[in-house]
């Protein structure tokens, strides 16, 4: 009887099948908007993850003031660090492997008549471990170059590229404003970071150097700490405060004025950002399939009312009210599935090509395919109980009669 | 308990049925007080003028419509007593109907209109299909089994619904003016294939007709007045000329 009651409800939905297909229209956007939507959101958070388990999971950032960490995040009034600080930190905390302090602008770079504008970074080289980052042409800084602020830089593959093509850059000259450095390195590429901002769109030079030429100030903003591997990075984290509380002499029950971060938080913080993200545009999808569930009941009750001599015949010939009502119920569920399979397959789509364009991985959740097609299935289930109660409740004489 | 000839209790019995619509003023009494034995195996022929009460009683027999007042035995079984679902189950198993407007579904081949009951019935695919087409062959129809009923003539509608009561192998054929809507030759073959069939499967039919000719089929006649039984007489069995 099942096998027969869907066959005859497939039937009914493929002979009016461009009624069918526009009937489901809200469906198949509810449910293809969902899907898109959820695997875009897991395919970018997966990125993040992807991004930062390349970072390296052993790596903490210090910056001062709370909360300062995120996209558009910026540092408070807070003090901020100076190199003795890290000295300090690892002369107390010999978990830590390398430590380094991080300046960042944004700045005009010359070589010869191109320009180009870059993110210009003044770091030590146990940043470069720190973020695990290899060069790829010339070498890192020396420690002579770092300890008296000579004008050397490393360039980021973009920079490169733009600057001065496939040609080897090492010995040529770049010009930051007045500030006119050797190249004596190229960084491997890196690629997009978590916020898609190109990463290889940079020039680092040393920390000291950046100081004197460019801040003019010996402050610290950020600190890149690698702890040794093996070595619990929450534990680190704590030592580390309360070695920070002690050093900027922070009374019990004072706040903390700097935040330590490890790369755990900083992924959840960012895939917090998209849930966000998702859930809001959930909502939107939920009312799409509300829409959708309202067309869906309308067909029925219009099926219902052209059929009406159809269920008198079927009354007559012996078929039960639950009969009738199953018929119709399962007719309006098919019709559904069928929008959330089109849905399902839509937005499946959407998403890959998003994923392509955007360069994040397709992460399709079968969770969430499955759970789509259910929801599609109470939708139907919802939607179509009261058009085939209307149908289970007639009368079959005046059925019968009704032309 | 009167008795007659055949012996055996009467498939349907009338026990003074009333079926009234409307209070008041407006109150019609479709049927008052009907007393009725039609015995298993009878070929009755109902007439009677417009709104004499010919289908509401056909109705109430195929347990379609509820008598207001009175008794309705099916095989000896009280009606009244019975759930609508249980309603459902005995038009699924003892009766078959043949109504005026050719009920059968529309876009939707012969073959599957005649196996329609008997999905219900939860007969099996093949089963079902072999049942069906042998009812059809039955009513002289197999070659026409995969057309739908708009491309198949009244008769051979007809002759349909014949075919989907005899495949659900109903005890009772239901026929209000089977051939209300065909010419007098169609009207004659239904006529003598509802006889044969009678014959062959000993049938119970019930049929409500306008047309002397097609009553004198039948083996009894039941004349209706303003929902009374005025007359129930054997037909005069004189087979009539058909040009
Ligand atoms: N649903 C209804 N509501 C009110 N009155 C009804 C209803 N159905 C039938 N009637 C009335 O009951 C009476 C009997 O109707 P019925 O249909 O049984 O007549 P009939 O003998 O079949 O007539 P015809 O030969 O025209 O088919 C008529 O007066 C009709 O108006
Ligand atoms: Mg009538």
């Amino acid at each position: 009887m099942w096998a027969e009651t869907i066959r005859l409800a497939i039937k009914a939905v493929a002979r009016n099948a461009l009624r069918s297909v526009l009937t489901v229209l809200g469906v198949v956007i509810g449910v293809a908007a969902v899907i898109a939507m959820v695997t875009v959101g897991q395919g970018s958070s997966d990125q993040v993850t992807q991004d930062v388990g390349k970072l390296g999971t052993n790596v903490l950032i210090v910056r001062p003031g709370q909360n300062t960490m995120g996209p558009g995040g910026s540092s408070t009034s807070a003090r901020q660090f100076e190199q003795r600080d890290i000295d300090r930190l690892i002369a107390e905390i010999p978990q830590i492997e390398a430590a380094s302090g991080a300046e960042r602008t944004t700045m005009m770079a010359v070589a010869g008549n191109v320009n180009h504008q870059a993110t210009v970074q003044g770091v030590t080289n146990a940043y470069l471990q720190a973020t695990d980052w290899p060069v790829s042409l010339g070498r890192t800084f020396l420690s002579a170059e770092e300890d008296s602020g000579r004008p050397v830089c490393l360039l980021g593959e973009t920079v490169r590229q733009d600057l001065f093509g496939n040609a080897d850059p090492v010995g040529e000259k770049v010009r930051l404003k007045s500030l006119s450095c050797e190249v004596v390195g190229v960084l491997e590429a890196k690629g997009a970071s978590s916020f898609g901002n190109d990463q290889d769109d940079t020039v680092m030079i040393p920390l000291r150097t950046f100081q004197r030429r460019i801040s003019g100030t010996s402050t610290i903003s950020m600190i890149y700490m690698a702890i040794e591997d093996g070595y619990s990075t929450d534990l680190a984290k704590s030592e580390i405060e309360a070695a920070l509380r002690d050093m900027r002499r922070i009374g019990l029950g004072e706040e903390d004025d700097f935040s330590v971060m490890d790369m755990k938080q900083l992924a959840s913080m960012l895939t917090g950002i998209t849930s966000v993200l998702t859930g809001l545009l959930a909502a939107v999808a939920a009312v799409s399939l509300l829409v959708g569930g309202i067309g869906i009941m309308n067909i029925m009750l219009v099926s219902v009312t052209e059929r009406t001599r159809e269920i008198g015949i079927r009354l007559a010939i012996g078929a039960q009210a639950r009969q009738v009502l199953q018929q119709f119920l399962v007719e309006a569920i098919v019709l559904s599935l069928m929008g959330g399979l089109l849905g399902i397959a839509l937005g499946l789509g959407l998403a890959a090509i998003a994923a392509n364009v955007m360069a994040i991985p397709f992460s399709p959740d079968p969770l969430v395919v499955l759970g789509a097609f259910g929801f599609s299935a109470l939708v139907g289930v919802v939607f179509g109980y009261f058009p085939a109660r209307r149908a289970a409740r007639m009368d079959p004489i005046e059925a019968l009669r009704h032309q | 308990m009167p008795q007659d000839g055949s012996g055996d209790t009467p498939v349907i019995e009338f026990r003074n049925i009333s079926r009234v619509y409307g209070t008041g003023e407006a109150e019609v009494r479709a049927l008052d007080g009907v007393d009725l034995k039609i015995h298993h195996g009878e070929f009755v022929a109902i007439m009677g003028p417009s709104g004499s009460g010919k289908s509401t009683a056909m109705n109430v027999i195929g347990c379609l419509d509820s008598p207001t007042g009175g008794e309705y035995l099916f095989n000896g079984v009280d009606v009244a007593g019975l759930s609508q679902d249980q309603r459902a189950l005995l038009r699924r198993h003892y009766l078959g109907f043949v109504f005026q407007g050719f009920n059968l579904l529309p876009r939707t081949p012969a073959l599957e209109n005649v196996e329609l009951p008997l999905i219900y019935k939860g007969i099996p695919p093949e089963e079902r299909r072999a049942r069906a087409m042998e009812a059809l062959e039955q009513v002289g129809l197999a070659q026409r089994a995969a057309h739908d009923p708009s491309e198949l003539s009244g008769g051979q509608q007809q002759r349909v619904a014949i075919a989907r009561a005899l495949a659900a192998s109903s005890e009772v054929l239901l026929a209000d003016e089977p051939t209300g809507n065909l010419d007098s030759h169609r009207s004659v073959e239904i006529m003598e294939l509802l006889v044969k069939l009678r014959a062959e499967r000993n049938l119970t039919i019930v049929m409500v007709t306008h047309e002397d000719d097609m009553a004198a089929f039948a083996d009894r006649l039941i004349w209706m007045v303003d929902g009374r039984v005025e007359r129930d007489e054997p037909t005069r069995k004189e087979v009539p000329h058909v040009g």
